[in-house]
């Protein structure tokens, strides 16, 4: 008798190649009727019309060496002159570090490499021991971070005095401190928001509701401007200082909202289950509401961060000298004074931003497919 | 982390010199970028004419231009920190007005007289402020140029167009496309807009000036002996100029036998730096470490610089400018 049942599975064969190849791609993709073709036509003149002068700005007539905003004069350079990439490259230090001190610099970049790691621990999803990831970011960089950037003579590190700090260096602190305040802090008080105590429900809600309510350029000038003249005279809090704690407190009140939101859309019977099963309020929350809830709030957690990364250019408006700050400074140097330097500065300064937001956008939209992938299977 | 945000200094009643001593140097509000005046260059060392007034106080101090920390400040919190203490000496580019000087600050003395002046195109062939009747003037919102660019313009009842923009770039972008007839603003700031045009050999600065803005120093009232030691080490450095001592020269005029003026400066003759809390020395070491006046202004803004601005109203008063330095003895 023959048998019918196969013992082995079939060897995977390769995917039949798509109808029709490339040309296919596109007429099914870019041409699949008379709309979409003149869309894709409106949209490819439209980048034969940039792409070009911008190309030629940023790379083909772009002055890439020199030593004075001399070199970046058309007159000087006998052609055409677009961005002016040698005064980039004669700032980078200042625009990176600010006035830290040139011989401590590895200090910084030792905070940077520290961060960088621990972030990238944290965030890649199959790292082993992803906890202790978190660990090094939300308390141990804080503390090591801030020893290091400002020294500790009793550990042989100079002091380096917060005034000197700037560039990168100080939008990197101030956006990390604002995200590693954050996160604790929101699920924190939105949980209280949550409670059934009314002293800490109202607690939070009056928190929260103060912080959405002042904008924040209030809440720096008050830090920076009026702050000193409310407190004793002979008492003085860094300036870099109070709008970091300012900027901390604000952002945890967004925060807490982003996380509401999740917690709301989890549904009551998941704790009743959880009870049922036995579980403490505390592992209810922490291993079965918590991780759905910030599951959904993903999008709202990382359009917070994006913004908070962005408002930390408002710190220059008070007098504290970050990446933006320091471009203008720069800018106003007589020795690279050029026509086409505040525009490359700003191109620098766009580019920049861009960089750090989109890798952020980037990051949650992988965080989000992967969270996702076990929906779409159901 | 508390520790080190949160520092308590010597209760105010022991004076500012006290406290500058005690804490081991000088706290300077600056700008945070002006051209010439405080700006931190490619390394991140501040300089300026600024910058160098801070630097001579705290070689007066401490025999150190660098015991200084400066504190960038916007226009906006620049007073309330000298008021509240938080800086010791405030020199930013300030303008000592009525109003200012009676907000619990003084400002001891002129370190810049600067005003009001514009920009033109050499081609236009415009001698002088009055021949821009019927111009359009191309300015910055928001600033007193504006005001007293109307009180002069009407005062002499000529007419003129204003075409004003948010912030310089704009202002600057506008004058060079031929929107407007001249470019007005102060005079300090005009020589390094004019460096940033396509061609600066196009553009004159006119030599007439609309405006009085003395640049002063503040400090906070109600501190006799600091405002003092701010005063004179800005007439130390002008004193020095008129007697002809500089960085330069400084050994060789101790060595050689020099006049009474110059002997009293270097502390050779006399004890007048003890008079002021400072040592006997004062003198002598701010043009040491920092230089006269002259050397000051030539290396921030004057003919060693980018910005070439002329000395002007800013010569000594023996050269027809209306620095002025009251004598040390």
């Amino acid at each position: 008798m023959t048998r019918f049942v196969r013992s082995t599975p079939v060897p995977p064969r390769p995917r039949p190649p798509r109808p029709g190849g490339a040309f296919g791609w596109l007429r099914e993709n870019l041409l699949s009727g008379w709309g979409n073709a003149l869309t894709t036509l409106a949209i490819l003149a439209l980048l034969a019309w940039l792409l070009p002068p911008v190309l030629r700005f940023l790379v083909v007539d772009a002055v890439w060496t020199g030593t004075s905003g001399e070199a970046c004069r058309p007159e000087v350079a006998g052609r055409p002159v677009g961005a002016c990439w040698a005064f980039v490259a004669d700032k980078i230090g200042y625009l990176v570090y600010g006035s830290y001190p040139v011989g401590e610099r590895w200090r910084v970049n030792l905070v940077f490499a520290l961060a960088a790691l621990g972030a990238g621990w944290m965030l890649w999803l199959d790292a082993p021991r992803r906890g202790l990831g978190a660990v090094l970011v939300f308390a141990v960089l804080p503390v090591v971070g801030f020893v290091l950037l400002a020294g500790a003579p009793r550990l042989g590190l100079g002091s380096v005095p917060t005034g000197l700090w700037g560039g990168m260096l100080v939008t990197f602190v101030v956006a990390l401190t604002g995200i590693v305040a954050a996160l604790p802090l929101g699920i924190l008080l939105a949980l209280g928001r949550r409670s059934r105590l009314p002293v800490l429900r109202y607690a939070c809600i009056g928190f929260i509701e103060f912080w959405r309510g002042v904008p924040l350029i209030t809440v720096l000038f008050m830090a920076n401007v009026m702050l000193p003249l409310f407190l004793p005279g002979d008492l003085t809090v860094d300036r870099l200082v109070r709008p970091l704690v300012g900027i901390a407190l604000f952002a945890s009140a967004y925060m807490a909202e982003v996380v509401r939101g999740g917690l709301q859309a989890i549904p009551e019977g998941q704790s009743q289950a959880a009870a049922a099963l036995g579980l403490t309020r505390v592992q209810t929350l922490r291993h079965v509401v918590l991780p759905q809830a910030l599951k959904v709030v993903v999008p709202g957690i990382v359009n917070t961060l994006i913004g908070l990364f962005k408002d930390t250019t408002l710190v220059s408006i008070v007098g504290i000298a970050d990446f933006i700050r320091v471009l203008e400074s720069a800018r106003a140097d007589p020795r690279w004074s050029a026509p086409m330097v505040p525009l490359t500065a700003y191109v620098f300064a766009g580019l920049f931003y861009f960089a750090f937001c989109f890798l952020m956008a980037r990051y949650a939209g992988f965080i989000e497919r992967r969270l996702a992938a076990g929906d779409r299977a159901r | 982390m508390a520790s080190a945000a949160v520092i308590v200094t010597p209760a105010l009643a022991d004076g500012t010199l006290a406290q500058v001593k005690a804490r081991g140097h000088l706290v300077c509000g600056v700008s945070p970028g002006v051209a010439g005046f405080s700006l931190p260059d490619s390394a991140g060392e501040w300089r300026g004419l600024d910058v160098d007034f801070c630097r001579a106080v705290a070689a007066a101090i401490f025999d150190d231009p660098k015991a200084v920390r400066f504190v960038p400040l916007s226009s906006a919190a620049r007073f309330t920190a000298v008021q509240s203490g938080e800086v010791d000496v405030l020199a930013r580019n300030t303008t000592w007005t009525l109003s200012r000087d009676t907000s619990a600050m003084n400002f001891p003395a002129i370190t810049f007289f600067d005003g009001q002046g514009f920009l033109v195109r050499k081609a236009r062939g415009i001698g002088a402020v009055k021949d821009l009747d019927r111009a359009t003037v191309c300015l910055q919102q928001g600033t007193t140029t504006e005001l007293n660019l109307a009180d002069w313009f009407r005062t002499r009842g000529l007419t003129y167009r204003v075409v004003t923009f948010a912030n310089s770039e704009q202002t600057l972008g506008a004058y060079e496309s031929g929107r407007c007839d001249a470019y007005s603003t102060d005079k300090s700031s005009l020589y390094g807009e004019r460096l940033r045009t396509a061609d600066p050999e196009e553009h004159v600065i006119l030599d007439e000036t609309i405006s009085k803005e003395p640049f002063a120093p503040a400090v906070r009232q109600g501190d006799d002996q600091w405002r003092d030691i701010v005063a004179w080490t800005h007439y130390a450095m002008l004193d020095a100029e008129e007697a002809g001592i500089g960085q330069a020269n400084l050994e060789a005029m101790r060595k050689s036998a020099p006049g009474p003026d110059a002997r009293r400066i270097l502390g050779l003759e006399g004890r007048y730096g003890e008079r002021l809390g400072l040592t006997v020395d004062w003198a002598e070491r701010i043009v040491r470490h920092v230089g006269n006046y002259g050397e000051v202004f030539s290396r921030n803004v004057g003919e060693g610089s980018p910005l070439k601005v002329p000395r002007g109203l800013n010569a000594l008063w023996t050269q027809g400018g209306l620095h002025y330095g009251p004598p040390i003895r």
